[in-house]
């Protein structure tokens, strides 16, 4: 499998938004009926949700699968989906969708990728991980000047005054990170302890012992300054005392949040943030564009992993039909067919 | 049995509540917005839910995962619960909670 990050626009047959388990599965059906298949992900691995959410987590409804955690399922779809050599577009958001004169799409991601397909899956589940945002009233006016949400260039905080929000690795690693180049480093958590690796708790012990850094026990409630600039911070503590503290910059890691982001825009009918499908193909209301899993709607959804791998398989039988217009579907099962034992290069012969 | 649960803009919800279910789930399921993104497995603190004191010493005390999760909510406090996290029980009829923000 190929990673690649380009401007010329990329020729396939079916786009995947999404590479958690029903955008990975779906590279599969789509693989038994000839479909080649590019995945964007705005996450940097596979696995969606399962990889995000819950990776050590136990999930016992995986039919003939009593038990495996949601790293475990994304491996497996992984060496699963192998023999198909799909193309994935991690760290990417997919941006926006335009129909070509042909009739086949444009999909752009925020890094410049541009696929174009004549079929679209959204496997989008509950919509992009995105940094979870403080729900301070005012907030956006700092945003991108004095809050950040990710490091995109470490040298832009050499000579600040930091004050870095959060308890877990994020937090603790950019903390440590940043302290060399800062001009002071002050890291704010809610309570005297960390989620962080115990490794990088203990550096930044050290640190604050040696006078390097400065930890603040507290909740960051608001920002204050003007016109997007920040000159303090203010905390407040279990008893309710409100301090404030100088800080020209502030980097906020309370983890990642699902939004729906750009799909939204893409021209597809939504209802509640959700894709209506139709039952027999789950096609939208735009027709060579399929959604299937968590981000589709129709009645009697249940959102389960199962329910979205059974899609998968309907979907792959329609978009066939697009991507092979001259050919006859033919329905095979992989116990018996020479057919598709040949696209998994297995020989059927022996399961042992 | 019922669950009263006091929204974002302050105004409060009877909702019927039903044993062994989870808090989170009576207020889904009671159609008040939460986002509760990971479903109920103690994974992304989008349930976040303030417990009304007075009720405060009937709950059971959080686990150490419930209590790391909650550094992924914001404004943190003593009261601070993930309503994913808390089993309704008869004890429990009339339980007041309050829906944090960024939770939907």
């Amino acid at each position: 499998m190929t990673e690649t990050n380009t401007q010329t626009p990329i020729q396939t047959d079916a786009v995947i938004i999404g590479a958690g388990p029903c955008g990975l599965f779906a590279v599969f059906e789509l693989g038994l009926n000839d479909v080649k298949c590019h995945l964007v992900d705005i996450l940097d691995k596979p696995g969606g949700q399962c990889a995000e959410l819950y990776p050590e987590k136990p999930i016992y409804d995986i039919p003939a699968v009593p038990v495996c955690t949601g790293t475990e399922l994304t491996e497996r779809l992984m060496e699963q989906i192998k023999p198909f050599n799909p193309t994935f577009h991690f760290g990417q958001m997919a941006e926006s969708l335009s129909k070509l004169p042909d009739g086949r799409w444009k999909l752009t991601t925020d890094q410049g990728t541009i696929i174009e397909a004549k079929v679209v899956v959204v496997a989008a589940g509950g919509g992009s991980f995105m940094p979870k945002r403080p729900p301070i009233k005012g907030i956006e006016e700092y945003e991108g000047k004095s809050v950040f949400y990710a490091v995109r260039k470490k040298e832009q905080f050499r000579d600040k005054n930091i004050v870095i929000a959060g308890g877990g690795d994020s937090a603790l690693d950019w903390a440590l990170n940043l302290q060399p180049i800062a001009k002071r480093v002050t890291l704010v958590h809610r309570r005297d302890d960390f989620r962080a690796a115990p490794d990088s708790v203990g550096k930044m012990r050290a640190m604050v012992a040696e006078g390097k850094m400065d930890l603040k026990i507290g909740n960051f409630t608001s920002v204050i300054g003007e016109g997007g600039v920040a000159t303090a911070i203010t905390l407040v503590d279990d008893a309710k005392n409100s301090t404030e503290h100088p800080c020209d910059t502030i980097l906020a890691f309370y983890g990642l949040t699902m939004k729906l982001g750009p799909v939204a825009t893409f021209g597809i009918n939504l209802h509640e943030n959700l894709i209506p499908v139709n039952v027999e193909n789950f096609e939208t209301s735009e027709p060579t564009v399929f959604a299937i899993g968590d981000i589709n709607a129709y009645p009697g959804k249940m959102k389960l992993i199962l329910s979205g791998f059974h899609e998968a398989a309907l979907m792959a039988k329609k978009a066939f039909t697009y991507i092979h217009p001259d050919r006859r579907y033919r329905f095979q099962y992989t116990t018996s067919s020479s057919d598709l034992q040949g696209k998994l290069g297995v020989d059927g012969k022996d399961a042992a | 049995m019922k669950v009263i649960m006091t929204d974002m803009e302050g105004t409060n919800h009877e909702l019927l509540a039903t044993e062994e279910w989870t808090v989170m789930e009576i207020i889904r399921e009671g159609g008040i917005p939460i986002l509760a993104q990971c479903g109920g497995s103690c994974a992304c603190a989008t349930c976040h839910v303030y417990v009304d004191p007075a009720w405060k010493a009937k709950l059971p005390e959080p686990n150490e995962e419930e209590v790391g999760m909650l550094d992924g909510a914001f404004d943190v406090t003593q009261d601070s619960r993930l309503a994913c996290q808390i089993i309704f029980t008869k004890d429990l009829d009339g339980l007041v909670v309050k829906l944090a923000a960024g939770s939907v």
